[in-house]
């Protein structure tokens, strides 16, 4: 067997020679490119060369920190990289001038620092000592942001096809076997143990075996596969020639949701590159060892995500989920046995090979090893993506990693896991994270998306949010999903509009509790979960909109009363003016009054108002 | 093949396009989905002559070529604008005001969700989760990602797409 | 061939491997609801009224799907069973017009039966319900999608037993609807492929697909049901001509040998000839230009003369028989035989096309 240790000395040799200039590197990751990190790029270039300056220019994916985003980092040869959040075109001049021309980071604007072995700079923190990171580890996501994700270079060089040369020399079952040992979970938030899954397939009898990666991350709040696919797309394709290997498979299929059209670009580069390099094709390495991958793109359908709805969509059919058994695994895509695991999980695999299973079993817990990769978001101060061990605790994570909770408000809930998961009450922060904790407390670990939750949302209005994606994306096949769906939909909109009735708590516990057991796939099977959790966490919220006939988190607009604080207003008009419905009234200079009976609601009046004299409660 | 008229020979250059697609997908596995796709690019949405001619050279019945348009929110079945929007209204951008973006924008276009305009210069639809959560509120227009907006944002960005 | 034995609602069966759980209750006598189950059909599993308890399984599974385990023990009505059953009939008449009094299915409807069984009435939800037009554009299948529970039997009778795929699902969620392409009627059949078989209807649970001709002309119970043969072609199939008051008001389907459901448009709906006015019922003789009703022996009699006068003057290959599918084998046999043995000649054809 040929191996890659020519090409490696090679490619290291150039990644240091690369990384040991003077460069400027912009973060490109959808992120970054959605907070205008493209306008920074043409703005860098322009005066690097209107200036003369010798800096080499890169772009690299997203280094996890969203809510600093655009970023950019900056390193003069033989000094440690700066990174910087929140450069835009309009300070990335003064950014430049003090830390390439005058040789001085911007300190106001500097995150963090990677001094590899240069000597620090005072006064900036160290990556891993940084607050957001401190909590942190990467392993999964050590390329994210750190490389440019369309250079095969660098992922070489960073011990990239490391893992399949290794794999490539083990005895097929033996590859398994470190995979069952490492402990590593299904990370699409199932949770089955990847090995044991990879060994029912290698088991199959099958004249042909498919290895699939559902990269059809479709949860609202989750781009935890994004963030990977599009920082280190080459270890997606080792993840599954790994697998390929193990399973004895020839052919893989990416499904891709088209949402993210630059993952599927930079998917495409690599495939190209791999092949070029002989890392994918016939007999890889002279190991006699053939695999190729092809991209399929999603058409859009969050039940795509299911396994059998996506070997259906790869198909070509409606992505309606299949019945099971038979399992995947035995007839799967085009009815050969295959396997199907998440991006993150096909991402793990080559560190577990390359650095064995005992080094991936020393992270996590008991039952859950290794690191996870959460997207934090919702009202959290500091958005973004990050990976931590399993079992750290939510409030680590919200507190710690988040920076706590957005103007200091206080925390109302966290919800995990997307449309399948529950939303976790302040009282439960101090859970470890595992898969089967977040199972007890209601939630799931799901794919990763963790929205933060102040006390100005509504948690009867969150569980409406999620049903309403739910009912839209059944896809229809079976009873309780399809009509059971749309049911608890209406109910919790008659909630939210003051029309509830007490009865219809117990109708919903109902309805959670048939659509629960009796629905066919995952789907219809976990859709209850965001009613379900806020029930148990949240009942008297329910009931006061029932009840009482009042919103406590200000948020259900029908339950809401607009009212003119007297000692605030000082009778200027513009409300009354803005106000289509004729609803206020009041001379000038008085105090004006909002007559509830004629108001809309509809807020025209608390944007004009320039003096917060007018509330809604 | 091409005429001088204008208008049908641009009609006759995508017949021709959607006839080479499918001699590319016509022994592939699961085509049908890629085929779609790649028939949309060609025409803007998918027209009924081109469905039946899909249904009949990939020897798929057509209400199963019907069936999987209908499933899949990606595919229309009518003219579309030059430029997509898509309003995010995935579970940040709801907490962060992605409804009033979405509002704007409505008011803006003149035209309600899942429409176009008369110059078909902007279809307008809303969109689960784009993934950008950590930038919420936010919005794509064909491919690019606008994060952090504020409803008085969202007409200058339309006026930079033609 | 191997067997497991299983125990549902304490009662003990022995049946070959491979038999689903749905399958050995039905032979131990033990009643399961079912929609989408078909025998005959592909299993989507979908309807999920079938749904059992198997202590140690996750969920609920569906009998219908489920293979019965050597030791496996199934309840079929625990509360948790009946719930959900209860449940998912509430939510399917919760999108179903209150409609059974002018339904035509009314007393053979499983959507009515199981709410009868189980005690369910419409009303447990209150919200959006389908309101599509009635699709009758055609003179033989009515289709109103207002009916219809999704349990997709008729798409798959279509491609599965006819093999013209006129319809398939369309869109997703609530708004999943069954109907040919391009959300066009069955009658625009350059779109639809379909042929009026009919044999949809013969699959449905629910009132959603009927036969147009047999609306308002009697309740299922009026019905006399008498199992015959189509007499339009030699394939023999049976079906039920639906009687009352003795007169043919419609076809049905029965459970042939040959055919098992399945019909063509010709056996199931071209039964109009029995009662019709114009219908032949004694021969006729042109007699000075006008038909005349004859007896049956001065016809023959006429006909054996005249082809005997043929014959005589311009030999037997002047006769030529022309034959009907819709007679028996045995009258084309003797048909045959009159004419090459009696005539001498080889001058025969049919009109199997019908």
């Amino acid at each position: 067997m040929k191996n890659l240790d020519q090409i490696r000395e090679k490619y290291k040799e150039q990644y240091k020679e690369k990384i040991g200039k003077t460069r400027i590197v912009v973060g490109l990751g959808t992120c970054g490119i959605a907070a205008g990190g493209g306008k920074v790029m043409d703005a860098i270039k322009e005066i690097v060369a209107a200036r003369g300056l010798d800096a080499d220019i890169d772009f690299t994916s997203c280094i996890g920190m969203c809510y600093r985003e655009p970023m950019v980092e900056i390193a003069l040869a033989g000094a440690p990289s700066v990174i910087y959040g929140d450069i835009f075109a309009d300070n990335v001049e003064a950014l430049i001038e003090s830390h390439i021309v005058n040789k001085t980071p911007l300190y106001e604007l500097a995150c963090f620092q990677i001094p590899g072995d240069a000597t620090p700079y005072e006064g900036i923190d160290i990556m891993d000592k940084a607050p957001y990171y401190e909590k942190q580890i990467r392993s999964v996501t050590s390329r994210l942001g750190r490389i440019n994700p369309e250079s095969i270079v660098e992922y070489i060089a960073t011990g990239g096809y490391e893992g399949i040369e290794k794999a490539l020399q083990l005895d097929r079952m033996a590859v398994i076997e470190e995979v069952k040992k490492s402990g590593l979970r299904g990370r699409g938030g199932g949770g089955f143990s990847t090995g044991t899954k990879w060994s029912f397939v290698y088991g199959a009898q099958g004249d042909k075996k498919y290895a699939v990666c559902n990269a059809d991350e479709g949860d609202p709040g989750a781009f935890m596969d994004r963030s990977v696919l599009e920082g280190d797309p080459h270890s997606i394709l080792e993840g599954m020639m790994i697998a390929g290997y193990a399973i004895g498979a020839d052919e893989g299929y990416i499904y891709c949701r088209a949402e993210y059209p630059i993952a599927i670009k930079r998917l495409n580069l690599a495939i190209a590159k791999a092949e070029e390099h002989g890392l994918l094709g016939d007999n890889i390495l002279d190991s006699g060892f053939s695999f190729r991958i092809k991209i399929k793109a999603g058409a859009g359908a969050f039940v795509c995500g299911e396994e059998t709805a996506l070997l259906n969509s790869i198909e070509g059919l409606r992505g309606m989920p299949r019945v099971r058994p038979p399992y995947p695994a035995h007839k799967g895509l085009f009815g050969k046995p295959t396997v199907l695991n998440n991006v993150e999980t096909y991402a793990n695999v080559p560190f577990i090979i390359r650095n064995g299973a005992d080094w991936y079993a020393a992270m996590g817990t008991e039952k859950s090893k290794g690191s996870k990769v959460f997207c934090l978001t919702g009202k959290v101060n500091n958005t973004g993506l990050i990976e931590v061990p399993m079992g750290i605790t939510l409030r680590d994570i919200i507190f710690a990693i988040g920076g706590g909770i957005q103007n200091d408000r206080p925390f109302k809930a966290v919800q995990s896991g997307g449309p399948s998961g529950g939303c976790i009450p302040a009282e439960h922060l101090d859970t470890p994270i595992d898969y089967e904790s977040l199972g007890e407390i209601g939630s799931m670990m799901g794919s990763g998306g963790l929205v933060c939750m102040d006390d100005t949302t509504c948690m009867v209005d969150v569980a409406k949010f999620f049903l309403n994606f739910t009912q839209l994306e059944s896809c229809g096949k079976c009873t309780p999903c399809r009509e059971g769906t749309k049911r608890m939909l209406e109910i919790l909109q008659k909630i939210c509009d003051g029309n509830g009735v007490i009865e219809d708590i117990d109708t919903l516990d109902r309805l959670c509790r048939v659509v629960t057991s009796s629905a066919m796939c995952g789907l219809g099977q976990t859709c209850a979960n965001p009613i379900s959790s806020t029930l148990r966490y949240f009942r008297d919220e329910y009931e006061a909109h029932i009840i009482d006939k009042r919103c406590p988190a200000g948020v259900c607009n029908a339950l809401l009363v607009y009212t003119v604080l007297a000692d605030k207003c000082t009778g200027c008009g513009a409300c009354l003016r803005a106000c289509p419905a004729g609803a206020i009234t009041g001379e000038k200079k008085q105090p004006h009054k909002i007559d509830p009976a004629v108001c809309i609601k509809c807020g025209a009046c608390i944007q004009k108002c320039k003096f917060d004299a007018i509330i809604k409660a | 093949m091409a005429t001088s008229q204008c208008g049908e020979l641009a009609q006759t250059d995508k017949d021709v396009a959607l006839q080479s697609l499918l001699d590319q997908y016509r022994d592939y596995k699961g085509g049908l989905i890629p085929v779609l796709q790649e028939a949309q690019n060609i025409y803007g949405y998918l027209p009924k002559d081109a469905l039946q001619t899909i249904a009949k050279e990939l020897r798929i019945p057509f209400s199963k070529v019907y069936g999987v348009c209908t499933f899949y929110a990606q595919f229309h079945l009518k003219p579309r604008g030059r430029n997509i929007i898509r309003v995010c209204l995935g579970t940040a951008c709801h907490v962060r005001g992605g409804s009033k973006i979405f509002e704007a924008a409505k008011e803006h276009l003149g035209v309600g969700h899942g429409e176009t305009t008369e110059d078909l210069r902007f279809t307008l639809e809303t969109v689960a989760c784009i993934g950008a959560c950590g930038l919420s509120p936010c919005m794509m227009v064909n491919d690019e990602t606008h994060g952090r907006l504020v409803p008085k944002q969202v007409g200058g960005i339309f006026d930079t797409y033609e | 061939m191997s067997k497991v034995t299983l125990t549902i609602d304490g009662i003990q069966i022995t049946v070959p491997k491979g038999t689903t759980v749905l399958e050995a209750a039905q032979q131990a006598g033990i009643f399961i609801p079912t929609f989408c189950h078909d025998p005959e059909l592909s299993r989507p599993g979908a309807c999920r009224i079938c749904v059992v308890d198997i202590p140690g399984a996750r969920n609920m599974p569906a009998s219908c799907v489920t293979e019965a385990g050597e030791g496996m023990v199934v309840y079929t009505d625990t509360p948790a069973i009946i719930e959900a059953r209860k449940t998912n009939l509430e939510l399917l008449l919760a999108n179903h017009p209150e409609d059974c009094l002018t339904c035509h299915k009314n007393g053979n409807c499983r959507l009515q039966d199981y709410a009868y069984y189980y005690g369910v009435r419409p009303g447990a939800f209150t919200g959006e319900k389908h309101d599509y037009p009635i699709e009758d554009d055609n003179p033989f299948i009515v289709r109103d999608m207002n009916k219809c529970i999704l349990c997709s039997k008729c798409i798959r009778m279509c491609e599965e037993i006819q093999g013209n795929n006129a319809i398939d699902f369309s869109f997703r969620g609530f708004s999943a609807k069954v109907g040919p392409a391009m959300g066009t009627t069955l009658s625009d059949t350059e779109i639809s492929n379909c042929v009026f078989c009919g044999n949809c209807i013969a699959v449905c649970p629910v009132g959603a697909l009927t036969e147009k001709a047999m609306l308002g002309k009697a309740r299922q119970w009026e019905v006399e049901k008498v199992t015959t043969t189509c007499p339009y072609c030699g394939v023999g199939c049976q079906y039920d001509l639906n009687v009352k008051d003795g007169k043919v008001i419609g076809v049905t389907s029965t459970d042939g040998d040959v055919n098992g459901r399945a019909l063509c448009v010709k056996g199931r709906f071209g039964y109009g000839f029995i009662h019709h006015p114009d219908r032949l019922t004694t021969p006729l003789i042109k007699k000075d230009g006008a038909f005349v009703e004859a007896s049956w022996d001065e016809a023959i009699g006429l006909v054996a003369s005249k082809l005997g006068a043929a014959k005589d003057t311009y030999g037997p290959d002047a006769v030529a028989l022309l034959s009907s599918a819709r007679v028996t084998n045995e009258e084309n046999y003797l048909m045959n035989k009159l004419a090459r043995a009696v005539i001498g000649t080889n001058n025969i054809d049919h009109c199997a096309r019908l």
